[in-house]
Formats: structure tokens, sequence, C-alpha cells
């Protein structure tokens, strides 16, 4: 497979997890504004929003101080935001547009209706649309085109790249939402069974879709251990950054095999799983909560450049 | 005359390129005014490749270097037996008509004071006479450019050179074809090496004159910088429409990278006994 | 009906003559019946269909939406099988003449030698390449798809306007249109046997496999290179792509090391044979061609010129259907193939000949001019449409560089029934087939583009210019 081609596959699902990801961020900002701020030392959680998108700097440039409807300005239709989810759900559909012969008519169609939706949208009186249905909007497009790539793609190299960037990307942004709210999920004694602090919690698992996955698999009480252990080491997760890493070696796997090289990304990403398989959510918090999360997002770095040096890049011999 | 040719070209880039590609004009034109003896190019480090003979009767090759590349040195070592046709170039095969060199390019598209140049210098020849218009043309290009490096650069145009005054020979060869041009004679940009001593004034050893097409002669060379018609003294590479289709290198390196030539030419007489 | 109506001096297709002309018969019924809300319900479903396919049109300098659509008229155009014996002889016979003159020029020049054409409108050609001078492609093939753009005038007169030797446009139209009518209507191809044409990407394909280079050992790799999806016709390009089996590929995908041409993959370098190119020439090669062009693949022109790789068409293929080159292909095919020509040439006058432009000018209100290196109906004057002050403005230009254009006799372009909002009613068409030639090969499908001037009395049927398309049948015999 020509390589621009494999990288405008990974591409497309880099960006449609991203679109993603940048609503479920809004949800978060969306209700935790809407319980008083009694935490006193607390930042105001807009700010950890864009925070977590890694674009604090760029909204205050732009629009200053936060405010709600500047935000969701920003992360949703912002065409200079490039994590903003109209410029994910457009550049989505424009890697696809040029590997249009490489996918199938359904996720074409998902691509392409989801990108003219968003021209509507851009162009619907803002008063006009709520928050929740934006959100509710996105999450839609996105499981439409996971649903047609997983329903209708081939099972060739080309899944594999889509995956690839599918997995990472979510990897990255699990590992981000996580480290914005570390210190939330910090054993504090002071906050802990304090209704603030129960509600921070859920929020994480909402802006995850994992409320109900989350207590069908512990019952009980939210503790910190149990939402890292669910959202870090738990396989039943969806999100989790276990199964994102199992999903990468999966299709990095398939990839060595089809091809019969094998790589150095495997031998990284192997060392990865191996680690999240064995470890304990006690030993992570002794490492420290952020620490931690800061490797891994430095792990998906590297294996992103690892797997743009040996297949996309075009490079390699 | 035999002639021994010692040529390095270096280029340098800082950061290193990821690739670099080069066509190479290097060898010299099988043609009656010089043989070759002995003759080699080699690129440090390169994939060589898809050599062929152009339409012109140049020899052109290819170089590929796969980065990072911080240095490209291009050598090229011979000997040669130059011999004086009279600067009319004999025995060329080529398969392009002269008229094929009858369009300009953007440095030898002619302005007015070229056009009053060319106009100036064949007023009163028969325009029949062709060889005297080319020699008249010739004689005006040098004195209008007087010979200063220094003054011009690579991508400066005929029209000017010409306002300005002052070139090298680059400039005097793109001068005399867009002047030929003006008075429908075809004219092209060649490329060699120049052997001169001290008491010619030394001179570049790289470098450059016109041809220019004359009925029965064929291609006739003229060089406005030294006042004459190569002889032996000249040897031949290659040729094109101007400086950039004729370079005995042209070269595309990818990436960002600041790009530093170093060159050094050194053409001598030959010590070596030729066996005759 | 509107259809009925004759205007007199233009041949309509459907009803010249008496009664309905017999290959349009079985169209008779079919569009006579079609209720008024069906018919828009199938114009609304071809709309649909095209935008999700995604065919859209990009026009030049005109912004707007990127993503307009070529209106497309459910009208089909039809030809018999007779009719088109003829003109698939007349356009083989122009495309075998074109590339033996490309060989020509490009070699030898007996054409010019034997004084039937100027040199100095070969070589002085800002198309001839010098570059390619001296070389010969594999099969003496210089242009692999020739595009001659036809107009009807009676029953049995055909005109070339002219020929495209580089890169025609427009294939993805011919096979879309096809497709999308057999989806909507299929009962009128149960009812007509009608030739398809679904086979020209094979073709097409066998078409550039003959002409890979002797380099090549094994089942050669074809790949059609585009300038990327920016361009207006990137459609076309990931089109054709697809339906060949081949990869689209843009210029940094391929790169040059030692004899041949590499593509970029995800498993390594892999060799490419023949490249369908869909850029210019200047963007080929920024080693040979234009130097400040980041474009292109440097050192692409060797490995072309030292037998590593086939480019289709030849860079320089140009030279043949330049405006003042096109006056001599009448001569071009009594000189290479001793034939007398089999399709007509337009009358033309050459502005850039005295006599001619005092012609033209005295006489501009009745003639077409066209700049000789335009295309797509741009900086065109058609003189009995426009005003006295338009042809005023005109005669300037042309005084003003006369040998930028050439001038033409007003065709009276035949007309063909088309949906209009008032009714079905007759517009201007023209026809472009698409040749393709390769090494001992020569093939035409029977169909190709029509295209149709959708404003009443309109004679400009480019695209650019508000024109639509129609699906071409030919009668199967």
């Amino acid at each position: 497979m020509l390589s621009r081609t494999a990288s405008n596959l990974f591409w497309i699902g880099r960006y449609m997890e991203r679109g993603e990801t940048g609503a479920r961020l809004l949800a978060v900002g969306a209700r935790n504004a809407m319980i008083p701020n009694i935490g006193g030392g607390y930042r105001n959680e807009w700010e950890s929003v864009l925070a977590a998108g890694g674009h604090a700097e760029a909204f205050s440039e732009k629009y200053g101080e936060p405010r709600q409807r500047n935000i969701e300005s920003f992360l949703f239709f912002d065409q200079d935001n490039p994590s903003s989810v109209a410029s994910c759900i457009e550049q989505a559909r424009e890697n696809g547009r040029i590997v249009r012969t490489a996918l199938t008519g359904q996720v074409w169609d998902a691509l392409n209706s989801g990108f003219q939706e968003m021209k509507g949208l851009r162009r619907t009186e803002r008063s006009r649309l709520s928050i929740s249905d934006l959100i509710d909007w996105t999450t839609r497009q996105c499981a439409l085109v996971r649903g047609a790539i997983d329903d209708t793609q081939l099972r060739n190299d080309g899944y594999d790249f889509v995956h690839l960037g599918y997995a990472l990307e979510r990897a990255d942004s699990t590992a981000r939402l996580l480290d914005v709210k570390y210190y939330v999920l910090l054993p504090q004694v002071d906050f802990v069974g304090s209704g603030y602090d129960n509600y921070q919690w859920s929020t994480i698992l909402r802006a995850m879709s994992a409320h109900r996955a989350f207590h069908w698999a512990y019952g009980g009480d939210i503790t910190p251990a149990k939402i890292a252990d669910f959202l870090i080491l738990n396989r039943k997760s969806p999100r989790s950054l276990i199964t994102s890493a199992e999903d990468v070696m999966f299709h990095l796997d398939r990839l060595a095999r089809g091809y019969g090289r094998t790589t150095e990304a495997q031998a990284r990403i192997r060392s990865v799983v191996g680690e999240l398989a064995e470890a304990r959510i006690d030993d992570i918090f002794d490492e420290g909560l952020h620490e931690f999360l800061s490797r891994m997002i430095g792990e998906v770095r590297v294996l992103a450049t690892l797997i743009h040096e040996i297949y996309l890049s075009g490079e390699a011999r | 005359m035999r002639l021994r040719v010692d040529h390095e070209s270096t280029y340098r880039f800082d950061p290193p390129m990821r690739g670099v590609v080069q066509s190479l004009r290097l060898t010299p034109t099988l043609c009656e005014n010089q043989q070759v003896a002995d003759w080699a190019i080699s690129v440090e480090g390169a994939t060589m490749g898809a050599g062929f003979r152009d339409g012109a009767g140049d020899w052109i090759e290819t170089a590929m270097l796969l980065g990072p590349v911080d240095t490209v040195t291009i050598r090229v070592e011979g000997e040669i037996e130059t011999f004086d046709r009279g600067g009319i170039l004999k025995g060329n095969r080529e398969k392009i008509p002269p008229e094929a060199y009858l369009r300009p390019t953007r440095v030898t598209k002619p302005d007015r004071a070229l056009r009053e140049l060319a106009e100036t210098a064949v007023e009163g020849i028969d325009p029949a006479a062709i060889l005297d218009r080319a020699h008249a043309l010739s004689h005006a290009v040098e004195q209008a450019i007087a010979y200063t490096p220094g003054q011009t650069a690579e991508s400066t145009s005929a029209a000017e050179a010409l306002a300005l005054g002052k070139g090298v020979c680059q400039d005097h060869a793109h001068a005399l074809i867009a002047a030929a041009l003006c008075v429908g004679i075809p004219a092209r940009y060649v490329t060699g090496y120049l052997f001169s001593t001290e008491e010619d004034g030394a001179q570049e050893a790289s470098h450059a004159w016109a041809e220019l097409a004359i009925p029965i002669l064929g291609w006739v060379g003229f060089d406005p910088s030294n006042g004459t018609c190569p002889d032996e003294r000249y040897i031949r590479l290659g040729s094109g429409g101007d400086a950039t289709e004729a370079a005995p290198i042209r070269g595309i390196a990818n990436g960002a990278g600041e790009e530093n030539l170093d060159v050094k030419v050194v053409v001598k007489e030959s010590q070596s006994q030729h066996q005759q | 009906m509107a259809g009925n109506s004759n205007t007199p001096n233009y041949f309509n297709e459907m009803f010249s003559g008496d009664g309905v002309r017999p290959p349009y018969r079985g169209l008779e019924s079919w569009s006579n019946d079609m209720p008024l809300e069906l018919r828009s319900l199938k114009q609304s479903e071809a709309e649909a269909l095209f935008r999700r396919i995604g065919i859209t049109f990009a026009v030049y300098g005109e912004g707007g939406d990127p993503d307009r659509l070529i209106p497309f008229d459910m009208f089909p155009r039809v030809f018999s099988g007779e009719e088109w014996r003829k003109l698939d002889r007349g356009v083989k016979q122009r495309a075998r003449a074109l590339n033996a003159f490309l060989c020509d020029v490009y070699n030898r020049g007996e054409i010019v030698r034997a004084g039937k054409i100027p040199g100095h409108l070969v070589y002085s050609n800002e198309a001839y390449e010098r570059a390619v001078a001296g070389f010969r492609p594999p099969g003496n093939v210089y242009s692999h798809i020739v595009g001659i753009d036809l107009v009807r005038t009676g029953p049995d007169e055909f005109f070339v306007l002219e020929d495209n030797c580089r890169t025609p446009s427009g294939v993805s139209y011919m096979l879309e249109n096809r497709e999308i009518m057999m989806r909507m209507f299929p009962q009128l191809f149960r009812e007509n046997r009608i030739a398809p044409v679904e086979n020209y990407p094979r073709l097409l394909r066998r078409t550039l496999g003959s002409v890979a280079p002797l380099k090549c050992e094994d089942e050669p790799r074809v790949v059609i290179l585009t300038p990327g999806h920016y361009n207006s016709a990137y459609y076309e390009h990931s089109f054709l792509a697809d339906m060949m089996g081949v990869e689209l590929v843009e210029a940094a995908d391929l790169f040059v090391e030692g004899d041949f041409v590499w593509m970029r993959t995800t498993e390594g370098p892999r060799r490419v044979d023949v490249i369908y190119r869909r850029i210019d020439d200047a963007f080929l090669d920024p080693l040979c061609f234009r130097p400040d062009s980041m474009l292109g693949i440097p050192g692409l022109m060797n490995v072309y010129r030292s037998g590593g790789v086939t480019i289709a068409s030849a860079p320089g293929a140009g030279v043949a259907d330049d405006k003042a080159i096109y006056t001599f292909v009448p001569e071009m095919i009594r000189f290479y193939l001793g034939e007398e020509p089999i399709l007509n040439n337009v009358p033309t006058w050459q502005c850039a000949r005295e006599d001619d432009c005092g012609y033209v000018l005295a006489n501009l209100k009745d003639l077409v001019v066209k700049e000789v290196h335009g295309s797509g109906g741009y900086g065109m004057l058609v003189g009995p449409c426009s005003t006295k002050e338009q042809i005023a403005a005109f005669a300037d230009k042309i005084r003003e560089n006369p040998g930028n254009y050439i001038a033409q006799p007003t065709l009276a372009l035949s007309t063909c029934p088309t949906f209009t909002k008032e009714g079905i009613a007759p517009r201007h068409v023209d026809l472009r087939p698409y040749c393709l030639v390769g090494d001992g090969m020569i093939e035409l499908v029977p169909g190709g583009l029509t295209r149709v001037a959708l404003t009443e009395g309109s004679l400009v049927v480019n695209s650019s210019q508000g024109g639509g398309v129609k699906d071409t049948w030919v009668m199967a015999e």
C-alpha cells in the first residue's frame, strides 16, 4: 500500500477519535459548570478542560478569559483550533477524500455526511443549538464512521492503519483526561466522601461514557483507586490504557505478519502491554499517577513516531 | 592540445538534507573538436544510473543520495585531446533542428536595449551573410558588457546584465543568445572548460559561451568574454537554451537545509607523453 | 411537445427530416410519457447519486462552491451503429496520424523537410520539448489517450473542433453518466440495444501496459499521477485509478534511484513502469523543466529517456494538438497514412497571417475567435452571440496580438432534445470520444462525453461556462 494512503487512513482514525474526545471534554466542562464552586482552592473547571486538550494557551490568545460560550465555540466550531470537533471531522473527511478509493461506500458516506451536516450546523444560529445536542451529534457521527469501518472495510493492511490511528489516539486521550484530573483521584483525606469530590469522579466516568460500565464492573462506592484501575488496567473497559495498548499491539502484529517483517514498534508496544498487564493500581499510585501518565503519553508519542518512520513516511527500505 | 581536467564540486547542507538527486552533464561532447583519452566522474555515496544521450548529443547521467546528506562531492578527472576547428562544432550527432533554438527563455528574453544592440550590430551587413552578422553580434556584446566578476548573479538575465554593463561569461553568453534571437539566428548556451595561462589573464577554468547556427557550417561557437571563437583551449561539455538548461550539475535537495557550494577546477596542459 | 419544434437552421438529431430519426425511436414514448413529477424526482435522484459518489467539478477562477456538480441531463444523445462506424474510423485515423506526426517531429522531421508544415510552427512552438527530441517511446506512441472534440452540423456532416493529445479529461463522466442512467432507467437498457462503455478502464490499463519499457520484465506496474486532491479533476483521477485497479500517486510518492522510478509504500520501494500523468509537462521534473517548481519528480526525465519508465502522454505531446498545428492535421493524414481524412477540419483563419487577420476583423460578427493556447471556452468570442461593444473590444485585442488568435466560422451545431424548465427543448451539443493508442493496438469505446449548452441558443458547451453533460449511446448493430 502507498505510504501516503496508509498515512491518510491512520489519520482518519486519529481525527475521528480526537473529535470524539473533544466532545467528551465539552461534556465534562458543561456538567461541572452546573455545580457551585465550593472547592475554593480548585481551578476553574473550564481551565482544566482546556488544559486536557493542551490548548489553554491558544485559547487565551484568541479569547482571553475563559467564558463558557467562547469555550464551546473554541472546542466545537473553531477552525483555528486544529483539535476542535469541527476541524477533526473536516480533516478526517479530507483524509478520506484523498484515499476515497481505499474506503467502502458506507465509510465514505458516513465521513461525508458528517462533514455536510457540520456545514449545516455552522450555518445554524448558535442560540438554537444546545451543547448537549452538539455532543450527542458528535458521538453519533463518530459511532457511525467507526461502525461503517468495522462493518464494511476489507480486513487488509488499510484496516490496520485506521485502527492504529484510533487506538493510539484513544490511549493518548484517556491518559490526558486522567492526567488533567489526577489530583481529583489522589486519595486525599479531606475530600473523600464529600459530594463535590464524588461528582468530579463520576464526571470523569461520564465523559468516557463509562458510568454504567463502571458500576457493572465494580459495584459499590466510587473510589479513586477503582476509577484509575478501570481506566488504566481493566481490559473490560473499552477506553482503558491496556485495552488501547493491546489494540495497537494486535494491529502492529497483523501488519508485521502480513508484510513478513517484524518491527521495532512491536517490541515497544510489547513492553508497554507487558507492564500494564502486571501493574497493580497501588504500584501506579506509588510511582505517582501524574508521573505514570506522563510516561504513558510519552510512549504514545514514541510509538506514533515509530509507525510514521516504518510505514507512513515512505522512507523505509 | 592535450589537457588535463581536475574538477571538484562540493555541496554542503546544513542541516542535512533528506535526499539529493542530481542530473550531471559532465562528459565531453563526442565530436571532432575533442577526443577523450580518459574521463571519470564520481559522486561519493551516490547511486548512479539513468544515463542517456539527449537530442543535442550530450551524455547525461543521474546521481541519487539517500539522506541524511550533509555533503555531496562530485569529482571529474580526465584527459582530453583538443583540436582547433575554427570554432565550428563538428561531428556532434544531434537530433534537434536549429529551428528549435529560436524561443527565448526567461533569461534570454530580449528587451528594447538588447534589440537595439542587435539591430545596430548587424546594420549594413548583408542579411544573407549570417556568419558575419554573428561575429558582429558577438563583438557588440563584448563591447557592451565588461567582464567583471562578482557583479551579477546566477539568475541575472541578459537584459539586466546589459543594463548593468558588467558581467561574467554566463551573462555574455545569455546576451549573445538574446541578440541572436532578435535577428532570427538560432542560438544556445554551451558549458565546458577553458585552459588559460597567466599571459591570457588567468580565467575561470569553468567556462561558458554561446553557439549560433550558421547555414552550411552548422553550430559555431562564440565567446564574447574572450573575444574569440572556441579553439583548442576549449573543452565542450553540453548545451541548452540557457545556463540553467545547460548546467553541468543540476540538482534538487529534499529538505530545508542551507546549501553551500565550493568548486575547484584546474585545467592544465598534460605532462604525459602522447603517442602519435 | 416543445421538443418537436425545430429551429430551422440547426440539425435536430432526433427530429430533423420526417418523423423521429431511427436511433432515437426507442426514446420517443419514454420521453413523451414521463410525467413531470417523475422527471423531477428522477432528476433529483440523479443529482443525489452524483453528489454521493462525489463527482464534483471545481471551476477555475470562479471561486464559489468547490463541490459544484456539472449539470446532468437525462435525455441521452444517440448514434446509430452506422453513424458510429464512420466516427470510429475517422477518430482512429486522426489518432494514428497525430502519433505519427509526434514521432516524426521528435526524430527525423520528414513532414517539415517535405515542406508540408512550416518548421517554425513546430519547433518554435511552446509545446515542443527539446528534452524529448531523439527519443522513441515504446511502440512509438506519444499520445496514448487522444480526445477528439467533434461537432455535427447535419445527418452526415461531422467536424473536428480540436484535438487533445495531452491528458483529455472528462472520461469519468462518460462512465458515470452511463452508470447512473442504467440505475435510474433499467427498462430503457432492456428495450434498446445500447453498446456498453464499461470496459474503458480495462482497455486503458491494457493500453498503458502495452507500452511498458523494455526493461520491465514482469507484469507492468501502472500508476496515475495526480497533482493532488486540490485539483479540480481529482475525482476523475481517483475514479480511474479505482476502476483500473492501479495506485493513484502524487509526485511526492515517487522517487528516482538508479535506472528506475520507485513508489513509496508501507513495504518499502516498489518499481513503477508506466506513469499515466495528469499533470502538465512543466511540473514533471524540476531537473528538466521548471527549476522553480517544487512539484515533480527530480530525475524522472532522465529515467524516461534512458528507457526505465514510460510517461503517458509523452512530454511534448502537446505540439500535436496546438491550434496552429490543427490546420495541418488533414495534411498529416495524407502524408503519413496515405489516406484521405474521414473527418473534416473546420476552416480556420490564422490571425498571424495578415490576409486572414484582415478577413477576421472584417467578419467578426459571423466568426468564433479563440486564443491559440487557450482552452475551456475562456477568452473566446462567439460573434453572432456578442454585442457590438464586445466585438469592438475583442477586435482591439486581436490587433494587439494577432498571433494569439485563430478564427472559425460559427458552426450550426446540432441539437439534441434536453429536459429544461419549460419542457423538452433542443439544445446544442458536441462530442468527445476517447481513443486509446498502445503498442500495436488502437481502441475506441462506443460512446464518449456529450456536452450540452443548457442555455437556450447558446453554442458554448464548456462545463466552465454553464454547460452540462449527457449519456452518449451507440446503438448496437
